[in-house]
């Protein structure tokens, strides 16, 4: 009986705190580098674009709002032929950047993407590709695959020995 | 006592009850969220008090939609109803000498009556809706509202005995030496708590119980009928703190200040504690409801009542 | 069944089998890698370890490999013991040691068998910091992928293609811990059945090399069951799409027909439905319509009178129907050569009257002594190919069953049989690429073979009708081959209609009965060439020939292209007499531009129907594409009544009580599970939302699908469909094609939930069969004039899968065969050109051909118009 007087008390003693809520827009708030706002794909050190059209953020997503469709240089380096994200539906969870197995795919700290007309939510990946490697400088996820690409023969990712083909088999 | 501008006093009381019931929105929300250490709606026109013409406009806009499963006719009354009842109770309330439509000499029983016909409205949404979810909503209404107006009714004998009437005015004359929630403490606890739960507020508000029942009784209503609900849920408010005010504070008395402006002084304390309860107290479960009720709460009126009456008896 | 004991609780499993193939069956979670149901086990990559124990008094139990060990009757064993679980996950670890990070970029993630045997066993880190071994790829030709950096060496690759497949030329090459499979140089992969690495490889090693060009993950593919429209066997295939393109055809499991495998026609032939020469708009004279338009003027060519109707082999039944009913019964024809048109209604007579029972292919690999009468199968029915591949198994496998070898025990029993093989005889015009299976391969006219096939009836039952003035050693061939079938205990004779020979028909059917009379039990089966040969016969259409002779107001074709049915200079004719000529196809071709109203038809992938495959299985499949431009399915262009599938299929059983059973091919539309449709995605499908929003940022409802059970979205029912209705395979942790095993009732059994497809015939009334006879006349080359016959090409022969692109790279080119002694006598070298019948085309010199006969390649042009076999001179230019 006591404690739902205290209870009532205490909440009441809350009319003489300070209030917690950012007066956006008047006011902008403080936003860390890992904030989930609007999506970003990136590049390698080297330039290339680092999505290699893996579907792995799209399958992840819970609202489906990421679709893309691989296709591959002459080298055999695979990309995305179109890479669309529907924002309009995005909630902005992350699961697409975890899942993302070459950091391509970041989340910034901008979330100001208002828009009058819903159909300018969707970004396609000229909207989305920034020209440097985002949030993790370093990376190359080609260097650690065992696929060939232009530039990058069999057996010479990190920690990989010498090619061996059927002739080099023979004792 | 009754007024002598009756047409005036009626549309005055209707006029300023319904702006007052949804001035209590914006009220509620930023109580709520002072609380809360928020700021609640302050966008809409100066500290957001255009906000309630928004969403006047807003759910006067909505599809006003009736679930094609619904039995018609009365899911379309039972939001009236508790419209009605609410209002006609509002008549018997003397806001101040002269600012009354009707002072009856039964008028405490007429408010009673009517908290009880209020009953119906809610009952017959649920039942109309067609769906279990109302249906469970209102079947918890009408045990709920049953089982508080019984000693709601007792809690407040105590007052009638001390004033010898059921005249409201008489009521609040009676009070010109003491308020009555001196003599009768224990009356105005369990007089508040019942009319927290007659209005279905918040901890009672297991008839709507978002968590567990979608919306309640009211999960099939949209637009401009739920907004009666929801205006009939503020008016209910109003009306229960403008009660408490009659009965146990000495309704207008208060010095300096003009009679009405102390009986709105005080009604709004009331309402604001209401939002106080809604911003603190979580929702119990329903046995717990029905067991207050009946093992502590009834036999605490009644024990009110028997005491008081022996001491009016000893007094007298 | 035997009692054996899962981490102590008692299961009932198949005795004749090992502990891995029962676990699975119960349904348990058991990883593996080598063992293959088809191909049993070799024990080699140490995967499905469990305990065992030898009594419940026993705590200790020893590790032991579940496919290597008999599940005999009190067998303890345990799953989830600790050090078994930790056994396995240290295999994976093992196996990983080298594998590449390569998931994100490897085709086979998201349906790799190792990825989800590796979450099973728990291994997620990679403690290998060292050098990893790498390899070079090799190029492998258009079917399949090489990504050798992946491989796990199951050795499941040249188990199947050698043991299995017969092939020669995919091995290991090994060398301290390095083992190569692949080739001994880069090089397109001989073998047929290639294409089925891509699903028996556990890995990424060899992948679609089709579905690399349009790469979609498994997840993403919107998929349905369908049924193979390149031969007439009627393999259950999936099909996938995504955005709006066929991607993939994958295999269906079915029990009786294709089993695990299929062909490389069947499984890359699906790109012509990708083709650019695609029909996509009505033309009405070579301009687009409205479909509107098409109709109306549709409908103005029939009301004008004197229709003809021609049918298609490769529409379905319920194209066929409706194109019937709109032309009159009397005006239906068959879109046939006439000569095939013969053999195919005396193929569906025998059918009919059953002299022996009507094998199917699962039938064709229990057979234990086998008869070919003129028919290249690996060329005209492919997959039978392989199914005859496993029945010289049969007889041999005895020896390990007398040894008590059991026969999932796959090297033991290789070991005991020492490449023994069963008897198997091939008799041909031309060498067949099963040759070096058979126990003796005869090379002879057509109507000789049908001679050494009346021969063989003949021994087996004197009252056959004997071929006379047969040479001696035929007839001490036509006697080993009559002892060998007598003396199996399931012997099969195999025909067809590739060489357009009643004759070679009539003989497997006396043989068949000889066998019979004989007190064998014998199985008879045709090859077909299309996927509704049978049904379209069964229709009983009349000859093309009259309807080319006929004066014709409107004609109308279905899914045909009669320059390949008749000669062109005939066609040509025919057509132009006609005041309209209506075309409903798929693909631009020959008979579409003659045509002044062309309607684009439905492939496979658009389009819902029923085919009759060869033993009189009717099979539905299913549209995998939404509707896409203005392609319908045949029959809803020509229907005059009916607006879905179920009534056309109602209204076909009501017109011939032979073809009312197709109902219970697949359930119909109404069907539901829990009140839901079956859904075509899976429901991990991604993009929903994204898809189309470039188009418009709402998402469109998804398309009504009138004619099935099957819904174009990727929320469904949650329990399994029934086979006929299985868009995919799919299970819990079990995201490869080898889910299969949770559809089984048991590993390599049917698959639950009832037949797919419904046999029209039932073995069980045999009709008394009266042999046929007499035996056709001997053949006797010609002076100057030389019998022409068709030699089929897996890729080529095939009217639809030459326009797709990866088969169109191995498609056969126009030449002429010659026996060595004929092109001697013709002092022509090979390379050099010759011409018959107005065309030129190369010499190819065939040793192991008759002679007096000259090979042509079978539906490929200019040659696909020829009525073969036929006389023909030949000409140096
Ligand atoms: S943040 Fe979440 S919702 Fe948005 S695209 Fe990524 S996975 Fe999808
Ligand atoms: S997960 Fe990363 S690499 Fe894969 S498709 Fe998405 S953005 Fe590209
Ligand atoms: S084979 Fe499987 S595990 Fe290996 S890279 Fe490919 S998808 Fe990944
Ligand atoms: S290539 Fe594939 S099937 Fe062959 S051994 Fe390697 S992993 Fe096994
Ligand atoms: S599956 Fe048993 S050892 Fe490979």
């Amino acid at each position: 009986m006591l404690s739902i007087v205290e209870t009532i008390w205490r909440v009441f003693t809350h009319a003489f705190r300070k209030r917690v809520t950012v007066l956006y827009p008047e006011e902008k708030p403080y936003l860390a580098p890992r904030y989930r706002g609007r999506i970003i794909l990136s590049r390698d050190p080297d330039g290339g674009e680092r999505c290699v059209a893996c579907y792995l953020c799209a399958v992840v997503c819970p609202v489906d709002c990421i679709a893309l469709h691989a296709t591959e240089d002459e080298h055999g380096r695979r990309y995305p032929e179109f890479f669309r994200i529907n924002f309009s539906r995005c909630i902005f969870c992350g699961f697409c950047e975890d899942a993302c197995p070459t950091y391509a795919i970041q989340l910034t700290p901008d979330f100001e993407m208002s828009e009058f007309n819903r159909q300018n939510m969707v970004y396609e990946k000229e909207h989305l590709l920034i020209s440097g490697p985002g949030k993790y400088p370093g990376y190359n996820f080609w260097n650690v695959s065992g696929v060939a690409i232009g530039g990058k023969d069999k057996g010479q990712a990190e920690n990989e020995g010498r090619p061996v083909d059927v002739r080099s088999l023979l004792p | 006592m009754t007024s002598p501008y009756p047409i005036a006093s009626i549309l005055g009381i209707l006029f300023a009850s319904l702006t007052i019931a949804a001035g209590l929105i914006w009220l509620e929300r930023r109580l709520l969220a002072l609380w809360q250490d928020r700021y609640g709606p302050n966008r809409v026109g100066p500290f957001g008090l255009a906000q309630v013409i928004a969403d006047a406009i807003k759910i006067f806009f909505k599809q006003d939609w009736v679930a094609p499963f619904a039995d018609k006719p009365v899911f379309i009354i039972a939001p009236a109803i508790i419209l009605v009842t609410v209002l006609l109770s509002f008549a018997v309330v003397p806001f101040a000498p002269g600012i009354v439509v009707s002072d009856p000499n039964i008028a405490l029983l007429f408010f009673l009556g009517m908290s009880s016909l209020g009953a119906y409205s809610v009952v017959l949404a649920g039942w109309s809706s067609n769906n279990k979810y109302a249906l469970l909503g209102s079947l918890r209404a009408a045990a709920q509202l049953l089982s508080y107006e019984v000693f709601m009714g007792l809690s407040v004998m105590g007052v009638v005995m001390l004033a010898g009437s059921f005249q409201l005015s008489e009521i609040v004359h009676a009070q010109r030496g003491l308020w009555f929630v001196v003599p009768q403490f224990l009356g105005f606890i369990l007089f508040l708590i019942a009319g927290v739960a007659e209005t279905r507020r918040l901890p009672f508000d297991l008839p709507e119980a978002e968590s567990e029942l979608v919306a309640g009784f009211h999960s099939e209503y949209s637009g401009m009928k739920f907004g009666m609900f929801f205006v009939g849920e503020y008016l209910g408010v109003t009306l229960i703190s403008a009660m408490i005010t009659v009965l146990f504070f000495g309704g207008w008395l208060g010095p300096v200040l003009p009679p009405v402006v102390w009986f709105l002084l005080k009604m709004f304390f009331f309402i604001s504690f209401f939002i106080l309860l809604r911003a603190s107290l979580p929702r119990p479960r329903f046995d717990q409801l029905m067991s207050w009720a009946w093992k502590l709460l009834l036999p605490l009126a009644l024990l009110n009542l028997i005491v008081t009456g022996a001491v009016v008896l000893l007094l007298a | 069944m035997a009692k054996v004991y899962v981490d102590n609780r008692a299961f009932e499993m198949n005795e004749k089998q090992n502990l891995l193939h029962g676990c699975l069956s119960l349904g348990f979670d058991l990883p593996y890698f080598c063992w293959h149901p088809a191909m049993g086990s070799v024990g080699a990559c140490r995967q499905c370890a469990v305990k065992q124990y030898k009594d419940e008094n026993d705590t200790k139990g020893s590790i032991v490999m579940a496919c290597m060990t008999p599940a005999s009757e009190g067998t303890r064993i345990s799953i989830r013991d600790p050090e078994a679980v930790e056994f396995r996950a240290a295999i994976i670890e093992g196996l990983m040691l080298n594998h590449p990070h390569d998931c994100p970029v490897c085709d086979e993630g998201g349906e790799c068998h190792l990825q989800d045997m590796t979450v099973m066993t728990g291994h997620n880190y990679r403690r290998y910091r060292f050098e990893k071994r790498t390899f070079r790829n090799q190029y492998l030709g258009p079917f399949v992928n090489h990504e050798m950096n992946r491989c796990i060496q199951c050795y499941r690759c040249v188990r199947f293609y050698r043991e299995y497949a017969g092939g020669e030329d995919l091995n290991v090459f090994s060398l301290r811990n390095t083992a190569f499979f692949g080739r001994g140089n880069d090089g397109v992969l001989e073998s047929e059945f290639a294409g089925n690495l891509v699903e028996v490889c556990p890995t990424g090693v060899f992948t679609d090399a089709t579905l690399k060009r349009h790469y979609t993950r498994k997840w993403d593919l919107q998929m349905a069951p369908s049924i193979c429209v390149h031969c007439g066997l009627g393999c259950n295939v999936t099909a996938g799409e995504r955005y709006g393109m066929l991607r993939r055809i994958v295999n269906r499991y079915h029990k009786e027909i294709n089993g695990y495998f299929l062909c490389d026609r069947g499984r890359y032939g699906y790109e012509f439905a990708n083709s650019d020469r695609r029909i996509r708009q009505p033309l009405l004279a070579g301009e687009p319509v409205a479909p509107e338009a098409a109709c109306e003027s549709l409908k103005a060519a029939v009301s004008a009178g004197h229709v003809i109707g021609i049918g298609s082999p490769r529409a379905s039944l319920e194209s066929n129907f409706a194109l019937r009913t709109l032309v009159g019964e009397e005006n239906f024809y068959a879109g046939i050569q006439d000569d095939q048109h013969g053999v195919l209604s005396l193929i569906v007579d025998v059918l009919r009257s059953r002299p022996a029972q009507v094998v199917s292919l699962a039938g064709v690999e229990a057979s234990d002594a086998v008869l070919v009468l003129g028919e290249d199968v690996t060329n005209t029915a492919p997959r039978m190919a392989l199914s005859l591949r496993q029945s010289v198994r049969q007889k041999p496998n005895r020896v390990a069953e007398q040894l008590r070898i059991p026969l999932w025990l796959d090297h033991a029993v290789r070991e005991a049989v020492q490449g023994d093989k069963g008897p198997l005889f091939i008799a041909t015009p031309a060498p067949t690429r099963l040759d070096n299976t058979a126990t003796r391969t005869w090379r002879a006219a057509p109507d000789d073979i049908a001679r050494l096939g009346f021969a063989v009836a003949h021994v087996l039952d004197p009252d056959a009708p004997d071929a006379p003035g047969l040479g001696e050693s035929e007839q001490a061939l036509a006697g080993e081959i009559a002892a060998a079938l007598r003396d199996a205990r399931r012997p099969l004779v195999v025909a067809g209609s590739s060489l357009n020979s009643t004759a070679l028909v009539q003989a497997a059917a006396n043989i068949a009965k000889a066998i019979d009379a004989a007190g064998g039990r014998a199985g008879i089966v045709f090859t077909v060439p299309e996927p509704n040969s049978m049904g379209l016969t069964l229709m009983n259409p009349k000859p093309l020939r009259e309807a080319l002779a006929r004066e014709a107001g409107t004609v109308i074709v279905l899914e045909n292209d009669l320059y390949r049915r008749a000669p062109a200079a005939t066609v040509d004719r025919f057509l132009r007499r006609a005041e309209n000529a209506v075309a409903l196809d798929h693909l631009l071709n020959r008979t579409v531009e003659q045509a002044g109203l062309v309607l684009p038809a439905a492939t496979y992938a658009e389009g819902d129907g029923t085919f009759v495959n060869n033993e009189l299985r009717a099979q539905r499949f299913f549209r995998v594409l939404a509707p896409v431009d203005n392609i319908r399915d045949s029959w809803r262009w020509l229907a005059t009544s009916w607006s879905a599938l179920d009534e056309v299929v109602v209204a076909i059983g009501e017109s011939m009580p032979e073809l009312q059973q197709i109902r219970e091919a697949a359930p119909s539309a109404a069907f539901r599970i829990a009140g839901e449709k079956i859904a075509r995605a899976p429901a991990r499908c991604s993009g929903r939302t994204a898809m189309l929003a470039n188009i418009d940022v709402s998402e469109p409802k998804p398309p009504e699908d009138p004619d099935s059970a099957l819904a174009f979205s990727m929320e469904g029912a949650g329990k399994q469909p029934p086979p006929s209705l299985l868009p995919y395979f799919w299970s819990p942790g079990w995201n490869s094609i080898q889910s299969v095993n949770k559809y089984q009732e048991e590993i390599a059994g049917p698959l639950r939930g009832g037949p797919a497809g419904v046999r029209l015939i039932e073995d069980s009334d045999r009709t008394a069969a009266r042999y046929f006879g007499p035996a056709p006349d001997a053949f006797h080359p010609r002076k100057g004039e030389w019998l022409l016959v068709p030699l089929y090409h897996i890729f080529g022969s095939d009217e639809l899968s030459r326009h797709a692109s990866a088969v169109r790279e191995l498609s056969a080119n126009a030449y002429l065969a010659l026996s060595p002694d004929d092109s001697a006598e013709l002092e022509i070298a090979d390379g050099g050109e010759l011409i018959i019948e107005d065309f030129r085309a190369p010499v190819k010199i065939a040793a192991g051909m008759a002679r007096g006969m000259v090979g042509v390649p079978a539906g490929i042009p200019p040659f696909d118009g020829l009525r073969l076999p036929m006389w023909s001179r030949l000409s140096k230019p």
